[in-house]
């Protein structure tokens, strides 16, 4: 009796919280470095590997998934109570392929050049494990802001992967950044940058550099 | 000797615990323990059977590149002026190989001993020889026209990525010389192929020579004529240190009888490539099919791979039986590399990574059957 009293009360008392309380900000905050979803959760690897040759594509890929990641995480959050548990997959699935069909359809229109270049990895945003990571252990459990939160905090956190990631593979591997040439016409492509393996390597440092500020350690 | 030994004693409290320079004190043990040996005595009950530690197994390791360093130096100026038609003396050829390798291997040891001080210095670590063996290994492994800015990235992602990132000496999952050879090749394609295994022609200063190595030719499917004794010897153009199978072979022999290097690792190699080598002559088909197994042994780095890369003994197979396996696996795969993947001609380089990598879960798999075999003993 006391217990449900209780509960009830903490639910009074969460709807008057106000919208960028401190629980609320941690949700964007956290997934940007301390909780972030490609360096410390190791999701989404396969996209950050593939896209990242050059910087707009990337710039381009990180705006695709943070727009499907809001809005996914929205309609599952409104939908919640009506899902039901044995398909929720099925439906989770739904929302994010109509939505990655409108980001291609936008891209394409819009960005022919960009969407030709992404190619099949627009599509694969579908399978993003982030995405379907969040709307399993957030969305379908939480009201539609705090929901709204997590996905620009895991959205962002993806990008801040992803962004120098790309940066620095355009910067080796071509010499340029954004297209723009800055290391002079001389300058030899390092090809393992191209490939994806300098992806992976890139990736691997800024892990390095993440764990050794933050103080991380893997446990036993 | 009295006056050095009085400089570092003299010059010792400024780096231990609570001197000025203490923050210094890996660099400056590196120093005193590569000039004099250490007097450090051992304070409890000490089992040794032999002094070997990894001074004197580096030590012994360059000792056994030698002749595959000189006779490479030799080579590269004797390609070099064969390519151009000139007469040259014994010492001509040794001065314009020496003036092409001298600095590579300079820059290689500079970058490398450089990251690996400061990384020493940075985890406290004291400072080792590790370095010695893969800073004349990489040298050694490249073409010696190639530039030395490259030779210096190489060497730097090979020490970064390759070893220190596991944890330094010893720690190192792939063998740190390979891993900048592999690095070179990937990242800069257009560099490590072609015209570029003869010193000095290339940019057409030469039209009649073709520059071209014996697995590049048959790389690119045609027939190439190998001469066995030229092949054997090393005269024939390629990377500095690997061409001649005859050197790589005292090497070997050095390295076995000082207890160095593993001699299964070296035969299962050799055996698991002939084995390869005989099955594709048995099929048949085009050149490289039909290439007499042993030629496999003789051209490319193959010789230079299976005695000094294979048997590195951090990234090898661990265990006896796990030897064997590792050894003869890397034989039948840098055929099978050789042979059917032509873009990439240097098979044994790939084979060695491949395998240093599986090396774990071969000696895995021998440590379990072993304890199985055993268990059933128990039982019975």
């Amino acid at each position: 009796m006391s217990t449900e009293a209780q509960a009830i009360e903490e639910v009074a008392v969460k709807e008057k919280e106000p919208l960028l309380s401190k629980k609320n900000r941690k949700l964007v905050n956290n997934p940007l470095d301390a909780d972030n979803p490609i360096t410390v959760q190791v999701l989404g690897v396969c996209s950050a590997l593939a896209v990242t040759v050059k910087l707009v594509p990337t710039l381009y890929m990180c705006l695709s998934v943070l727009f499907v990641l809001i809005f996914s995480n929205l309609a599952v959050s409104m939908l919640r109570n009506v899902i039901p548990g044995r398909i929720r997959i099925i439906v989770q699935l739904l929302v994010v392929a109509s939505l990655v069909a409108i980001v291609d359809q936008v891209l394409q229109a819009y960005a022919y050049e960009v969407s030709k270049q992404l190619s099949v990895f627009v599509g694969l945003i579908i399978t993003n494990c982030i995405i379907m990571g969040r709307l399993e252990a957030f969305a379908l459990a939480n009201k539609p802001w705090p929901s709204f939160l997590d996905a620009v905090g895991n959205g962002l956190g993806y990008a801040v992967i992803l962004i120098p990631v790309a940066f620095f593979r355009e910067l080796f591997g071509s010499g340029s950044l954004l297209g723009f040439n800055v290391l002079g016409e001389g300058y030899q492509g390092n090809g393992v940058m191209m490939s994806p393996v300098g992806a992976c390597i890139v990736l691997g440092l800024l892990i390095w550099f993440q764990r050794a500020r933050n103080g991380y350690s893997e446990e036993a | 000797m009295k006056f050095l030994r009085n400089t570092i004693d003299k010059l010792k409290p400024n780096f231990e615990k609570g001197g000025k320079l203490h923050f210094l004190h890996s660099t400056f043990d590196g120093f005193e323990t590569f000039l004099f040996v250490p007097n450090h005595t051992t304070k409890q009950g000490a089992h040794i059977r032999d002094g070997i530690d990894l001074k004197r197994t580096m030590f012994f390791v360059v000792l056994a590149l030698i002749p595959c360093t000189l006779f490479g130096m030799w080579n590269v100026g004797y390609q070099h002026y064969l390519a151009l038609g000139q007469e040259a003396s014994l010492m001509d050829n040794l001065l314009f190989g020496l003036m092409k390798t001298l600095p590579i291997i300079i820059v290689s040891y500079t970058v490398g001993l450089g990251i690996e001080f400061a990384f020493c210095q940075v985890k406290g670590h004291p400072i080792n020889e590790g370095f010695l063996v893969s800073g004349m290994l990489i040298p050694l492994v490249l073409p010696p026209d190639i530039s030395l800015w490259m030779v210096a990235i190489a060497t730097a992602f090979a020490v970064v990525i390759g070893k220190e990132v596991f944890g330094g000496t010893g720690m190192n999952i792939l063998n740190p010389a390979l891993t900048a050879r592999v690095f070179l090749y990937i990242a800069y394609p257009v560099e490590m192929a072609g015209e570029i295994w003869v010193s000095g022609i290339k940019g057409g200063a030469v039209d009649a020579a073709s520059g071209a190595t014996t697995l590049g030719i048959l790389g690119a499917g045609k027939e190439a004529t190998v001469d066995t004794y030229n092949a054997f010897m090393g005269l024939i153009p390629g990377s500095i240190g690997e061409t001649s199978a005859l050197m790589c072979l005292l090497g070997g022999v050095f390295l076995i009888a000082t207890g160095i290097g593993s001699w299964r690792i070296m035969l299962s190699t050799v055996l698991g490539a002939l084995g390869m080598g005989l099955i594709l002559n048995m099929v048949g088909g085009n050149p490289y099919y039909d290439l007499p197994a042993y030629q496999h042994l003789i051209i490319g780095g193959f010789a230079f791979g299976a005695v000094f890369m294979a048997t590195d003994p951090v990234s090898a197979a661990q265990t006896n039986r796990g030897k064997w396996i590792y050894g003869a696996l890397i034989g039948v795969l840098t055929v099978l590399i050789r042979v059917f993947n032509p873009a990439y001609p240097e098979g044994i380089m790939f084979a060695i990574l491949f395998m240093n990598v599986m090396a774990p879960l071969v000696d895995n798999y021998v440590i379990k059957s072993n304890i199985k075999r055993r268990l059933s003993r128990v039982k019975a």
